[in-house]
């Protein structure tokens, strides 16, 4: 069976969704995503960074664990047919459609002392709801309304976002990943809490804040079936989707 | 490649034990104290976590660390960063070539998923790390586990976004030194793992040494 007759297997995107919602530039946000439902995250204006973090909302110690993503999988980014695995060597989310190719989990996120540096301090009480947010900030406040916090902030996604390394390790800034329109949709394993920070990357080598809206669409959907891409694109993946079904058993 | 080494003397050292695959140790160093890892028969993984020991909630961050000196591996001269973007040790000698931060630790679950479900039952990194800070230390658990360094652990990354697990570079009595440049707990498993290529398939003991600060540090 071919890819694509596999992906007619996916809800159409016709299909109404459960929620959609903007997030403004700067702007950060969470949801427990039920086993199944679909997140879709849509870069409206291109160049977008979207940091996101990802939690078996049924246990929280249990989280996104990059090491174990790469290592499973002989990867170092994450694009459509890889899933993000959790500590337990579960699947938290797949990432079943993405028109990007390449999304970085390997450098992290923004500090108030990057912000600081690069756009200068940016503060509410000049700038009102325009202030200038980073991702580090926006991750513990909201992580603080799930009581986690530090000790809970492990390395992230970086939606849109491209940092290559060349064979002697140097990392670069890919600029002008994301073209506007550009999209990437993810489905839950485990009920899965995501936190999101619409930010700007500590490599993106723009002088000014100027993180653009991002889409969100949520729509209704079921775990991976037996003849699902993500989970026939290596045996690693079978294995992490039968444990995976295992904790629900 | 720049190797350097160390002119410090290990009749000297104030701290000197032997460790064995599939064991854990915790230890904190004072600022200025050097510690130094050797791989006593090579190709050996050492599994290591750094934590601020006046607040633990601050540890290492590979992310950070990668990001931040603008390459992928560690070496001479790498600062070890915290999660606050502050540095909690410094490489400063090895005699070995590269330095992994992105594969993180083995687990029995993970082994499950990377070579089979009956690997359950293998020893691993991950249960070390468990056991070690259960027993050793008051506050730190399974949620301050993040991606750690494995020292002698050679995972290279290709420019189309690929990571394999290849022999080790080391060899018999290669080290690396580092620098403590804040009170740091190292928290060390010395890794049991059979299923690949990262022990040479037979994990063998390392020896951990200390030195005191020079003075005038």
């Amino acid at each position: 069976m071919s890819r694509n007759e596999l992906r007619n297997a996916d809800p159409p995107l016709s299909q109404e969704p459960l929620l959609q919602e903007e997030l403004r530039g700067g702007q950060m946000w969470s949801r427990v995503l039920r086993r199944g439902q679909r997140l879709r995250l849509i870069d409206v204006a291109g160049g977008a960074s979207v940091a996101a973090l990802f939690y078996n909302a049924d246990e929280t110690t249990e989280r996104y664990n990059m090491p174990d993503t790469l290592k499973a999988q002989h990867i170092a980014r994450l694009t459509e047919g890889f899933v993000l695995y959790s500590d337990m060597g579960r699947v938290l989310c797949s990432v079943v459609s993405d028109s990007v190719g390449w999304h970085d989990t390997i450098t992290g996120h923004a500090a108030r002392r990057h912000s600081d540096r690069r756009y200068g301090s940016g503060s509410y009480q000049v700038l009102r709801n325009d202030f200038f947010r980073n991702t580090r900030d926006n991750f513990l406040t909201e992580l603080g309304k799930y009581d986690l916090g530090k000790r809970d902030l492990v390395a992230n996604v970086n939606f849109f976002v491209k940092v290559a390394a060349d064979l002697e390790g140097r990392l670069s800034w890919v600029p002008g990943h994301s073209p506007a329109g550009s999209h990437v949709e993810l489905r839950a394993e485990l009920n899965t809490l995501v936190i999101l920070s619409n930010t700007p990357h500590p490599l993106d080598p723009s002088p000014r804040y100027a993180p653009q809206p991002v889409a969100l669409e949520i729509r209704a959907g079921s775990p991976a079936t037996p003849d699902d891409p993500c989970r026939r694109s290596r045996p690693e993946n079978e294995r992490g989707f039968l444990l995976t079904e295992a904790y629900f058993a | 490649m720049t190797l350097s080494d160390s002119r410090l003397d290990p009749a000297r050292a104030s701290y000197d034990v032997t460790l064995e695959s599939g064991l854990g140790w915790t230890h904190v160093l004072s600022p200025g104290q050097i510690f130094r890892i050797v791989d006593l028969e090579g190709n050996q993984a050492v599994d290591t976590l750094f934590y601020n020991a006046e607040d633990e909630s601050e540890r290492y961050s590979a992310v950070d660390t990668v990001r931040e000196q603008g390459n992928l591996y560690l070496s001479v001269g790498t600062q070890l960063l915290s999660t606050e973007g502050r540095v909690l040790c410094t490489i400063v000698a090895y005699t070995c070539g590269r330095h992994d931060t992105l594969g993180g630790a083995c687990a029995a679950e993970s082994n499950q998923v990377r070579y089979a479900i009956e690997k359950r039952y293998m020893h691993s990194c991950r249960d070390t790390f468990l056991l070690t800070i259960a027993n050793e230390t008051r506050h730190l658990s399974k949620r301050d586990l993040a991606a750690n360094v494995n020292f002698f652990m050679n995972v290279p990354v290709t420019p189309e976004g690929k990571l394999t697990f290849e022999d080790g570079l080391s060899a018999p009595g290669r080290y690396v030194e580092m620098r403590a440049e804040m009170p740091v707990r190292v928290l060390i498993s010395n890794c049991p793992q059979l299923n690949n290529p990262c022990n040479g398939y037979d994990p063998t003991p390392i020896r951990l040494l200390i030195w005191a600060a020079p003075s005038g540090h």
